[in-house]
């Protein structure tokens, strides 16, 4: 490979022998194999970053979009009202919506036949902002910070320890090499009514976590629990790092002044590491923005719904639900945009908040 | 200031400074005959001595450190747990699991959950085509990796910082905003079924989605971040000896650079093959028309999720253990490249 690849390099530098020769800067002269050392990574990104990154926007805006056919009905925002369920019904909803149609309270769903004459039923989206929007701010909001202030305990008992500490620093990566589906199988066995927490606990066979008629909070708790377990190692991996190249001079003056444990660890450990703090964040934040696998992990294969699986919907979780039929990818498109445009202004305020308060 | 007009104060009254004071007192003859060789220090804060302040700070530092130990063993106990009640679980019969009694070890240790699994679920063709998919994409991250962090860390050229920033801010987009489209571009490949509803030429439909579940994947920001770092420490003076001994470029990359990276290539190299181990979301969407093209992570989760009646929960945990233990192998004897490799993020710099 590398042979084949000189070979090509070798017939390109013949070719641009001459101008190699008339630039006498350095940097000039490396200019075109710069290039062809980035082509491989810039065609990649192109096809598979940058061209979808435009294209999903242009699809967001498409009506009617079918991605078998390519073909659409013009631009739209109709994909973003369905997303946040504000209106954008379909003709052929509509057209139910005025004929005679029964509303059914429980499934949200009004029944009746449209203008064809064909006996249908029409689902109301309200996935997005009933449970995919809610539920993933709560995850980020419960899991984010209760993340970061263990992580941060775990590894300030860690750095202070000299016994033992390589043993709980791996003790403590374990969770980061396995898999998200496959451990949320087992804390779907931890979690279930049957399972042994109910068991320590004592709190019967009746107490439904995961289960299908789990109530959505119960289901909620162990999802965030499990997200935090498995968000720890990293975290506790880059601060610990980070601690132990603080300088010792800043604790030995904190010891001059007399500062307590806690005092030490506010105005030392914290502002130090804050760096690590913010990075944590902004990366934490996007992740549990983006939280699927847990939730497919913990509740059920994407392709099973009802039950409480529709309770844990995520934004992501819907989007691939979009994808997976061709006339709903428009409104996954859209869903997904929404999604990039709430990240990038939380980043923005992190950054934001941040400026004065990370010590680089 | 304030001692400047206490002293003014003690002038005007004709009081006697501190200073004088302690003179006058050293000076008695009652001072004088203290016996200076036998005093200990007495410090008057909190009323107690130094050797009860030592003791007490001794005794501090011990539950402390009870404390920490105690708190880190807890918390080591939570992280492992779920991996011993996997153990034991895969090793239990359906009744046992199910039972009112949780027991902490099976009562008859049942290694039949295993050879079911074996028999049900298609392990080793998964892991096949994980292995397929892992390496081939593995190594193609690796070359365009080393290509591009060759051209950051080392050539100068018009517009690199702009193409750097442009490749970091990719990392901050959420990779569902690119899936879409990618779904759509893979579907419309030629040979894809998909697309015309038939095969044609020499590549089947088996190795369409195959590409498509390697060929987005052979670039990594990441990692071209992380080996850019790693080639930007190796001395200048390497580079100018090996001109002077007339080697290209192109050979110094692979003749010096390379072999100095080599830690970093390791890391990159296993965290990669983790990931395709792992990945999940991608594999589903392109494999969704044949189960047997399937990764191991896809094949574990559609496998016993819906069994009729109780979930076999015995089955489930053999086939989890199938998958977490590769990963486990994998963690011990490259630990530290791991942990050093995703540890490096943090640092700045």
């Amino acid at each position: 490979m590398a042979n084949v690849l000189g070979k090509v390099k070798d017939f390109f530098g013949g070719l641009f022998k001459r101008k190699e020769r008339v630039s006498a800067d350095a940097g000039e002269r490396n200019n075109w194999k710069a290039w062809l050392y980035l082509a491989p990574v810039i065609i990649l990104l192109a096809i598979f970053t940058f061209y979808p990154l435009i294209n999903t926007v242009v699809i967001a805006f498409l009506k009617n979009y079918n991605y078998t056919t390519g073909l659409s009905d013009g631009f739209t925002f109709d994909n973003f009202l369905n997303v946040l369920t504000l209106a954008g019904r379909t003709t052929t909803q509509e057209t139910i919506y005025r004929w005679n149609t029964t509303y059914d309270a429980v499934t949200k769903t009004y029944t009746g036949i449209d203008s064809d004459g064909i006996a249908c039923t029409v689902y109301f989206q309200t996935d997005v902002i009933k449970y995919a929007l809610p539920n993933t701010m709560l995850i980020t909001f419960i899991t984010v910070p209760a993340s970061i202030v263990i992580a941060l305990l775990i590894s300030v008992c860690l750095h202070s320890i000299k016994a033992f500490q390589k043993i709980f620093q791996t003790i403590f990566f374990v969770p980061y090499v396995t898999n998200a589906i496959a451990v949320g199988m087992v804390f779907a066995v931890l979690f279930d009514s049957k399972g042994i927490l109910n068991y320590i606990f004592n709190l019967g066979d009746s107490f439904f976590w995961i289960d299908r008629a789990a109530p959505w909070s119960h289901g909620m708790i162990a999802l965030c629990i499990y997200i935090v377990w498995h968000s720890l190692p990293y975290k506790i991996l880059i601060f610990l790092s980070a601690l132990q190249n603080i300088d010792k001079q800043y604790y030995d003056a904190a010891k001059i002044d007399c500062a307590g444990k806690f005092k030490t660890f506010m105005n030392v450990t914290v502002p130090m590491l804050s760096p690590q703090i913010l990075y944590i964040m902004i990366t934490s934040f996007i992740g549990s923005f983006k939280e699927y696998t847990s939730v497919v992990g913990l509740f059920g294969s994407p392709s099973t719904d009802g039950g409480s699986t529709k309770n844990m919907y995520t934004i992501v979780y819907y989007i691939y639900d979009c994808i997976k039929q061709p006339d709903t990818v428009a409104r996954g498109a859209a869903a997904a945009l929404l999604l990039f445009i709430i990240i990038m202004i939380f980043t923005a305020i992190q950054f934001q908040v941040s400026k004065k308060r990370v010590h680089y | 200031m304030e001692y400047d007009s206490r002293n003014f104060i003690q002038k005007l009254f004709g009081m006697k400074s501190r200073e004088q004071k302690q003179a006058e007192r050293e000076a008695s003859a009652e001072y004088q005959a203290i016996e200076t060789s036998s005093m200990t220090l007495v410090i008057k804060e909190g009323h107690t001595d130094a050797a009860q302040l030592a003791r007490a700070q001794k005794v501090g530092k011990i539950i402390g450190s009870i404390i920490t130990y105690g708190f880190l063993l807890f918390m080591s106990v939570i992280i492992l747990f779920p991996f011993y009640w996997m153990i034991i679980t895969s090793l239990k019969s359906t009744t046992e699991i199910r039972g009112n009694v949780q027991t902490f070890f099976p009562v008859t240790v049942l290694w039949s959950n295993y050879i079911t699994v074996f028999n049900t679920f298609d392990f080793v063709t998964y892991v096949g085509n994980t292995l397929i998919v892992g390496v081939i994409s593995t190594i193609g991250t690796l070359i365009t990796t080393i290509l591009a962090a060759f051209a950051f860390a080392r050539l100068n050229f018009h517009g690199k910082d702009l193409i750097f920033s442009i490749l970091l801010a990719t990392m901050m987009i959420p990779g569902e905003m690119m899936v879409i489209t990618n779904y759509i571009t893979v579907a419309k490949l030629p040979w894809y079924e998909f697309g015309h509803g038939m095969v044609n030429g020499w590549l089947t439909y088996k190795d369409s989605v195959f590409a498509s579940m390697i060929v987005p994947f052979w670039v990594s920001v990441f990692y071209i971040y992380l080996l850019r770092q790693n080639f930007k420490q190796i001395p200048n003076e390497l580079y100018l000896a090996a001109k002077v001994d007339g080697k290209s470029d192109w050979q110094f990359l692979w003749k010096v650079m390379v072999p100095l990276a080599a830690p970093t290539l390791i890391s990159i190299f296993i965290l990669k093959l983790m990931g395709s181990w792992n990945s999940y979301v991608w594999p589903q969407l392109v494999t969704a028309k044949d189960e047997s093209w399937r990764l191991v992570t896809n094949g574990l989760r559609s496998s016993f999720s819906t069994s009729a009646g109780e979930p076999q929960y015995g089955i489930q945990m053999a086939a989890t253990i199938l998958v977490t233990v590769p990963l486990l192998l994998l963690f011990i004897f490259f630990r530290k490249y791991i942990m050093k490799g995703v540890g490096r993020a943090g640092i700045k710099g």
